[in-house]
């Protein structure tokens, strides 16, 4: 058998091979996608439809009751929804807007400044990110009882200003993208230090508060076990309590196509979030995760 | 640069502690301040049972030896950990499998961004708008059991949730659907980061994918592995969204998916018993900050000698990512 016999052979069967590995890949990938979108089609599907279409068993077609799913659950005055779209969005916006912009400042008098404590509150920061936040979820809430803040907005909002996975976030996309002569060229010019940070700083940090606005949106729109503990006057719940609402009222009595309508309500603008802007998301999860 | 430091610290250090000061008030008052309460709290006895609110009393060690003793805590640790693994260990499988098929130059896989997209989105979803989903479906009216109904022919539902094995592999299928697309990333860009030559070196020498796979990927990304390996850890042992729903804060059945932030949060806001709640925490705490320092020894062994290395590679990765 000559050499290039065999060669050719060998190619043969490396493209076979090839094609059984992209095919079984493929089918893979097909199968995790219906995995991962199943529940949500389920869910808008029967969001839908009445309940008791609903309870006569699930089809792959859409209902009719959208509307009156949607009338219902905003004039549900026990879970009153609208409440809670605005508390969620007025608590998870302002954190983003606190988050991002504090730990930037922070990371900046890190990285541009030089002092003693430097060294030890960079240190610090990174020490504390582990610290999962239940550990002191007592000790905030009886605080927040002994100040009579609970039942209130402000203990969601404020403590989002010390944020330490953000603040890495920035320093490290300052280590790589913010060069200090530009900063040392606006003292030259007269320019304040706080005027230096607003205005010259920030916008080349855009990018990365950009995407570090949107996790901080999300976590803070999902967040369950804090607020869940500090809030229980109704109008004042955000929306996972009120999801959670649906579980601890008798299920089984209760009017289906809400509850799949709530859930859809609760879920949909992040999702619109997301798909708008999955190109920054998902870079932003692949560049925080490496640490240099 | 070194020199021109220290000159700026002349004249401009208190401007460094300017800016760094809200993040330290804001974490002393809202983090910090709560944690030494809620470690003083582990040390007293204080709870309210019906109407009557005991006086706080200093207690020492009697709320840990109460608690090791009780065993509750063992159990939901364990629970916790068992729920974890169950999610965990297809996670790891597929999202390595995932991220090698990604980034496999010669499978050229199409669609890579809306595959991608996909497996990523139901890691932003709200977990408790998750659970609720799942609850509903896997619930004895709900689609799940109109499949049952139909294969089996029986007339009565299964009830999910009333059975140890399928309410606990429930929550790991929602741990698992939300968060393997995650690690996916992860991985990728880890595998994005490996010196490409290895792969070209590998390709000549004939190395089937299986082979570079093995010698040549994993190897190269073992302290990432490590990394979310324990992160993933850390996050499990704070598990509570997810199943405080599907159970409704019972841990039913028979308190077999009560996990530890579940009883956290029992003896908070349901037994009111804040010595015991404290105790619990401390013990958090200190499970957390262990598994922490595991990744923390980790990486300043694997990664001290490939800082330069790695410092390089995200340069290049920044480029790769493309999706």
């Amino acid at each position: 058998m000559s050499a290039s016999t065999t060669d050719h052979v060998g190619e043969h069967t490396n493209k076979t091979k090839l094609l059984v590995r992209r095919i079984v890949a493929y089918v893979v990938l097909v199968l995790l996608t219906i995995i991962s979108l199943l529940p949500f089609i389920i869910m808008i599907i029967n969001a839908t439809r009445s309940h008791p279409d609903i309870q006569k068993g699930f089809k792959f077609v859409l209902g009719s009751s959208f509307g009156s799913n949607f009338k219902h659950v905003f004039n549900n005055t026990d879970i009153p929804l609208l409440y809670g779209l605005r508390n969620s969005l007025i608590v998870a916006g302002c954190c983003a807007l606190l988050s991002t912009y504090f730990s930037a400042l922070t990371a900046y008098g890190i990285h541009v400044y030089d002092f003693k404590l430097k060294k030890f509150a960079f240190a610090f920061i990174l020490v504390i990110m582990m610290v999962p936040a239940q550990v002191s979820a007592l000790g905030f809430y009886r605080f927040m009882d002994s100040v009579g803040l609970t039942n209130n907005l402000i203990p969601l909002i404020v403590p989002s200003i010390a944020a330490p996975a953000t603040f890495f976030f920035m320093k490290q996309y300052m280590d790589s993208s913010l060069p200090l002569e530009i900063v040392e060229a606006a003292r030259i010019d007269g320019c304040g230090e706080f005027r230096t940070f607003n205005s010259i700083v920030m916008p080349i940090l855009k990018p990365a508060m950009a995407v570090q606005g949107i996790f901080t949106f999300v976590a803070n729109w999902n967040n369950y076990f804090i607020p869940s503990l500090i809030i229980d006057q109704k109008e004042l719940k955000t929306l996972p309590i009120m999801v959670a609402q649906l579980r601890s009222a008798d299920f089984l009595k209760f009017d289906l196509g809400q509850v799949y309508m709530m859930i859809f309500v609760a879920i949909i603008p992040v999702v619109v979030v997301y798909l708008a802007l999955s190109k920054f998301i998902i870079r932003g999860v692949a560049l925080g995760s490496v640490k240099g | 640069m070194a020199s021109s430091n220290k000159h700026k610290s002349i004249s401009y250090a208190k401007w460094g502690y300017i800016f760094i000061l809200p993040f330290f008030i804001a974490y002393g008052l809202f983090q910090l301040w709560p944690m030494f309460q809620t470690i003083r709290d582990s040390f007293y006895s204080k709870m309210t049972v019906g109407l009557i609110e005991y006086p706080e009393e200093f207690v020492g060690f009697d709320n840990y030896v109460d608690l090791f003793k009780e065993g509750e805590i063992f159990t939901y640790f364990g629970n916790t950990f068992i729920i974890w693994i169950i999610g965990f260990i297809p996670q790891i499988f597929i999202s390595l499998l995932l991220a090698a098929w990604f980034t496999d130059l010669r499978l050229k896989i199409k669609a890579q961004g809306f595959f991608k997209v996909v497996i990523y989105l139901p890691n932003i979803l709200m977990a408790a708008a998750v659970s609720m989903l799942f609850f509903a479906i896997f619930s004895d009216i709900g689609p799940i059991n109109d499949v049952y109904k139909s294969i089996t022919g029986s007339e009565s539902p299964y009830q999910f949730f009333a059975h140890i094995t399928s309410t606990r592999v429930i929550i790991a299928i929602i741990n698992f659907i939300m968060w393997y697309g995650n690690t996916t990333i992860l991985l990728m860009a880890a595998i994005m980061g490996v010196d490409p030559s290895l792969y070209e070196a590998s390709e000549i020498d004939g190395a089937t994918p299986s082979q570079t796979f093995w010698q040549i990927t994993i190897p190269s990304i073992r302290p990432i592995l490590i990394y979310v390996l324990v992160t993933s850890l850390i996050g499990g042992v704070q598990m509570y969204d997810i199943p405080q729903i599907i159970t409704n804060g019972e841990g039913s059945p028979t308190r077999s998916s009560m996990t530890v932030v579940m009883y956290l949060n029992r003896q908070i806001s349901v037994g009111k018993n804040y010595g015991k709640a404290g105790t619990i925490s401390v013990v958090l705490f200190i499970v957390a900050a262990v598994l922490s320092l595991a990744v923390a020894a980790f990486n300043s062994k694997d990664q001290l000698a490939e800082r330069k290395a790695a410092k390089l590679k995200k340069k290049k990765m920044k480029g790769a990512l493309k999706i």
